[in-house]
């Protein structure tokens, strides 16, 4: 039983940072030019590195707008699971938990499909962080069906 | 003895040299505007003073790309005067009130060569030491979308939703302990025992 609660609690942890680290980090699209993000795009020239805001355009601000709200979410379902493993009763489902954790692998999944489809195309390849929001959204997926078929035994 | 006490202070003040200290000009950081608006640029100070007689304030119009500036709005003496020669006849007018350290000037049917940067000098003799403020205009077509409204929209509303849905529920539940209401989630609510009073 204390294997299981690790488990799940450690591959929660994991989604969590996995969602914070590709939301702030600065590498969506990158290559040896430079690289940018969903809040900066920075140019590193011999000798020089400039970086500027990234695009005020729609998209770019529902992606950021998105990133977030998962990773707000991720953090609420991580308190929910905290709350209910103390507070439900005998036999009950996370159903918070569950719901807030795939509330937050949806959003990520739009956004990651929304930088996709309208990512500047000047024909730079995609960086670790556009990688990480991919892989983040599978796992959270995972994690939230979990926690739906869970049951608090005493 | 309070009374010596203020005396003593104002008599004080007023037989200490007049050394003027610094004053500090506040303006916007960048405006934006359409073409063919009004757009209000406003100036504010502060000094340690009151508001003296001889209080000026000065706007001058630098264009982007050129290194001089030229005077287009000045208040001194009481009288607000205004370019009557250059680019801006008859489109500024002084709409502060000094009285209240407001200089603000008010700019008429702006076009695209009204870019640049105005920056707005006050003085309050005798505190003359400060340094100039500016405020870059920027005149759009349409305005753009700026930085982070989006975002921000897109965040309250889903977490006003959420808090929504939150309460909504809680309210239900309350509503259900309540009354000797049947609902198919009556069975798990928590708390104490039902009882129906009489």
């Amino acid at each position: 039983m204390l294997c299981i609660l690790l488990g799940v609690l450690a591959l929660h942890l994991l989604v969590f940072i996995l969602l914070i680290v590709s939301t702030a980090s600065s590498q969506w699209v990158a290559d040896e030019k430079g690289h940018s993000d969903l809040w900066y795009s920075c140019l590193s020239e011999p000798k020089a590195y400039s970086c500027s805001q990234a695009s005020n355009e729609d998209w770019i601000q529902a992606v950021q707008a998105l990133m977030i709200l998962a990773v707000v979410f991720c953090f609420v379902s991580l308190l929910a699971f905290a709350y209910q493993l103390f507070r439900l009763f005998k036999g009950g489902r996370f159903y918070f938990t569950s719901i807030f954790q795939i509330l937050a692998s949806v959003f990520v999944m739009c956004a990651a499909i929304i930088y996709t489809v309208m990512r500047p195309s000047n024909g730079k390849g995609f960086g670790y962080s556009y990688v990480l929001a991919w892989v983040a959204f599978p796992l959270s997926l995972i994690s939230g069906l979990i926690y739906l078929i869970l049951r608090k035994k005493d | 003895m309070l009374r010596v006490l203020a005396l003593a202070s104002v008599v004080l003040l007023g037989i200490a040299p007049q050394a003027s200290q610094a004053i500090t000009v506040y303006t916007s950081w960048e405006r934006h505007a359409l073409v063919g608006s009004d757009v209000r640029l406003s100036c504010s100070f502060f000094s340690w003073r009151f508001v003296s007689e001889d209080v000026s304030f000065t706007w001058r119009y630098r264009p982007d790309g050129s290194r001089d500036s030229v005077s287009i709005a000045h208040y001194a003496g009481g009288e607000p005067y205004t370019d009557n020669k250059g680019a801006f006849k008859d489109r500024v007018e002084f709409v502060g009130n000094p009285k209240r350290r407001d200089g603000s000037i008010l700019i008429k049917n702006l076009d695209f060569s009204d870019n640049g940067t105005f920056t707005c000098d006050a003085k309050n003799p005798p505190d003359i030491v400060g340094r100039p403020s500016s405020v870059r205009l920027l005149v759009f077509e349409t305005l753009p979308i700026q930085a982070g409204v989006i975002t921000g929209a897109i965040i309250g509303v889903v977490l006003g939703l959420l808090v929504l849905i939150v309460v909504i529920y809680y309210l239900m539940r309350f509503l259900v302990a309540r009354r000797v209401f049947s609902l198919s989630v009556s069975r798990n609510v928590e708390g104490p025992q039902l009882c129906i009073l009489p």
